[in-house]
């Protein structure tokens, strides 16, 4: 299962970083999304997949039983999703002003503050 | 009113950090568990000198800033929620620098670049539509860095908490899997503090908000950054490893060099001086790099002289553009004639950020290189002495330019931009005399400043007096008999 979800965490990533490196200022948005779900994937691998053995304290139980899933990863992930959703709605905004006030979504057009 | 209560929010902030960084200085690191669950299961936060410093100064940064506002922030901006946002990102600076937990962490950095991104874009001109969409992209591709290698840690070592990070990193990780986390963590401040070769978000963005965003963002953002790098580097990480620890000699000094010789081709003053900041981080790498007591006082040392100076020269860019109505070193001249307690003012935080005895920038420099030598790091000192001499060279470039030579064309009376009425004038000057004082005086009051760097310095080598002030006592026994 883990390197099902290796591979799909690398083509998020992948995906992403090549959407961002286009010209056109839609595909930027689209690169932040998908590569910051890659992240969230990446810390709900990173603490380890656990198969049918919830974190809950059974009726008869006073403590978890041994090996049950961590919730503390999801409670991350939570954290994470919200942030980047509130980050790309202001992203959102930002980019569809830029387009009007620049009057251009190709980022080569983006040169007149570098020099 | 908005101003009002933003100038005096700003008040508060700073005596509540100044009263932390009393305690702090007379009775060791502070922590406070958030909720009442004992670390390491819930939220803490952590005061030890080093953050206490860094508090203070951005709190006095903070209210200087707004005071500053007060002369030159247009109506429209305040209407929409200037002061608000500067106080978020205040918030967001202030939980980041407290905080001893890496997600936590995350979520304060978070907090600080959308309250900066919307700093960034407010108002809505032209150029600064361009600088945020490249502040904002290379910003959120760190925070997606970041967010990772805390993926990884926590795969690593169940935890999140900065002090048992550091107990369960010393009793043994896998060695590969902590590089890799260091790399992603190096990459993800880098960016933030603007370090070689990560550094190009900030002078195609820097100079496009109004002088007072520029200046807040160039006496803060990198600096948390740079603190997050020291913190992390200290704590979890070991900077002497061999691997980091020529990654970041190399880092440091390629900084340096490349923000320093960015600079001398910019005419456009806040330009300019943007390359300066990434040229002035490379000092505090430096000071991580090379990683004893000195020289993490060094770098702390140099940190604070660098918020003042820098910052102040940004607002003194805002009074040159108060009086002549341009940022471009070409156009502007003869301000000396015009205005010659601004080109004292100029003259103390040019030097003072170059490095010339007895302002506060030579004791910075003086602390790093005799750091450098004691341990043998020969080259990364000649670097930083060459790049001091640079540095001068930039700032008499300005000195001539703006100040010393005649003015070209347009005559100088009644421009101003900004400073038309007393009251403004005293909100614009009064921010610029507070920090060049703050200059000098770290200078001639070197020995109180050293000894208090040195101090926080030894907490940084000690992370065992950091874990024993999170940690309950019974945490680590348990710990230690597993």
């Amino acid at each position: 299962m883990e390197i099902v979800f290796a591979v799909v965490i690398a083509v998020l990533f992948g995906a992403g970083l090549f959407l961002m490196m286009r010209r056109s200022l839609v595909k930027l948005v689209l690169g932040i999304a998908i590569l910051s779900q890659g992240a969230n994937l990446l810390i709900f691998l990173g603490a380890g997949l656990t198969r049918e053995n919830p974190p809950f304290i059974g009726a008869d139980d006073s403590a978890l039983h041994a090996g049950a899933a961590d919730a503390l990863p999801q409670a991350l992930i939570l954290t994470a999703i919200v942030i980047a959703f509130g980050v790309l709605a202001f992203t959102l905004v930002l980019v569809r002003q830029a387009y009007i006030t620049l009057n251009s979504d190709d980022l080569d057009d983006l040169k007149h503050t570098d020099s | 009113m908005q101003c009002r209560i933003g100038v005096v929010g700003m008040a508060l902030l700073l005596l509540a950090c100044i009263a932390i960084l009393n305690g702090v200085a007379r009775d060791g690191i502070q922590s406070v568990q958030l909720g009442g669950w004992s670390a390491p299961f819930g939220i803490t936060f952590v005061a030890d000198l080093f953050s206490a410093i860094m508090l203070s100064v951005s709190a006095f940064i903070g209210l200087c800033v707004a005071v500053f506002s007060l002369a030159t922030m247009d109506r429209a901006r305040v209407r929409k929620g200037y002061y608000l946002f500067i106080h978020f990102m205040l918030m967001g600076v202030c939980g980041a620098f407290l905080t001893g937990d890496i997600f936590n962490l995350f979520v304060w950095f978070e907090v600080m670049l959308i309250a900066s991104f919307v700093l960034m874009a407010l108002g809505g001109e032209r150029d600064q539509m361009e600088g945020a969409v490249k502040y904002l992209t290379l910003n959120l591709l760190a925070s997606v860095f970041f967010l990772s290698a805390i993926g990884i840690l926590y795969g690593n070592f169940g935890t999140l908490n900065m002090a048992d990070l550091a107990l369960k990193a010393e009793a043994g990780a896998n060695p590969e899997l902590m590089r890799l986390t260091s790399v992603l963590f190096f990459v993800a401040f880098g960016v933030k503090a603007g370090l070689f070769p990560l550094f190009f978000w900030l002078p195609a963005s820097y100079h496009t908000p109004p002088v007072a965003v520029s200046a807040i963002f160039a006496g803060l953002l990198t600096k948390v950054g740079m603190y997050s790098l020291i913190r992390v580097f200290t704590l979890i990480f070991d900077a002497g490893e061999s691997f980091t620890n020529h990654l970041l000699v190399w880092v440091a000094g390629f900084t340096m060099v490349v923000g320093v010789l960015g600079a001398v081709a910019q005419f456009n003053i806040r330009r300019l001086l943007s390359f300066h900041i990434i040229s002035q981080i490379g000092y505090a790498v430096m000071g991580l790099a090379i990683f004893t007591q000195w020289a993490l006082a060094g770098a702390i040392y140099f940190l604070v002289h660098n918020i003042f100076a820098k910052t102040n020269l940004f607002l003194i860019s805002g009074a040159t553009y108060d009086l002549r109505g341009t940022d471009y070193l070409k156009d502007m001249g003869g301000l000396y004639k015009k205005a010659p307690f601004l080109s004292l003012l100029f003259v103390i935080s040019a030097f003072g950020l170059a490095g010339i005895p007895p302002l506060s920038g030579f004791f910075g420099k003086f602390l790093l290189i005799k750091a450098g030598l004691d341990a043998g790091y020969y080259i990364i000192t000649a670097i930083a002495l060459g790049v001091g001499i640079l540095t001068l060279y930039s700032m008499t470039k300005i000195f001539a330019e703006a100040f010393w030579k005649d003015a070209p064309g347009k005559p100088l009376e009644g421009d101003l931009q900004w400073s038309d009425t007393p009251a403004k004038r005293r909100a614009l000057y009064l921010p610029i005399i507070a920090m060049a004082c703050g200059v000098v005086l770290m200078g001639v009051l070197a020995q109180p400043a050293i000894s208090l760097c040195l101090a926080a310095g030894a907490q940084l080598m000690e992370p065992a007096l950091y874990i024993e002030a999170v940690l309950s006592q019974e945490y680590l026994e348990n710990f230690l008999s597993d």
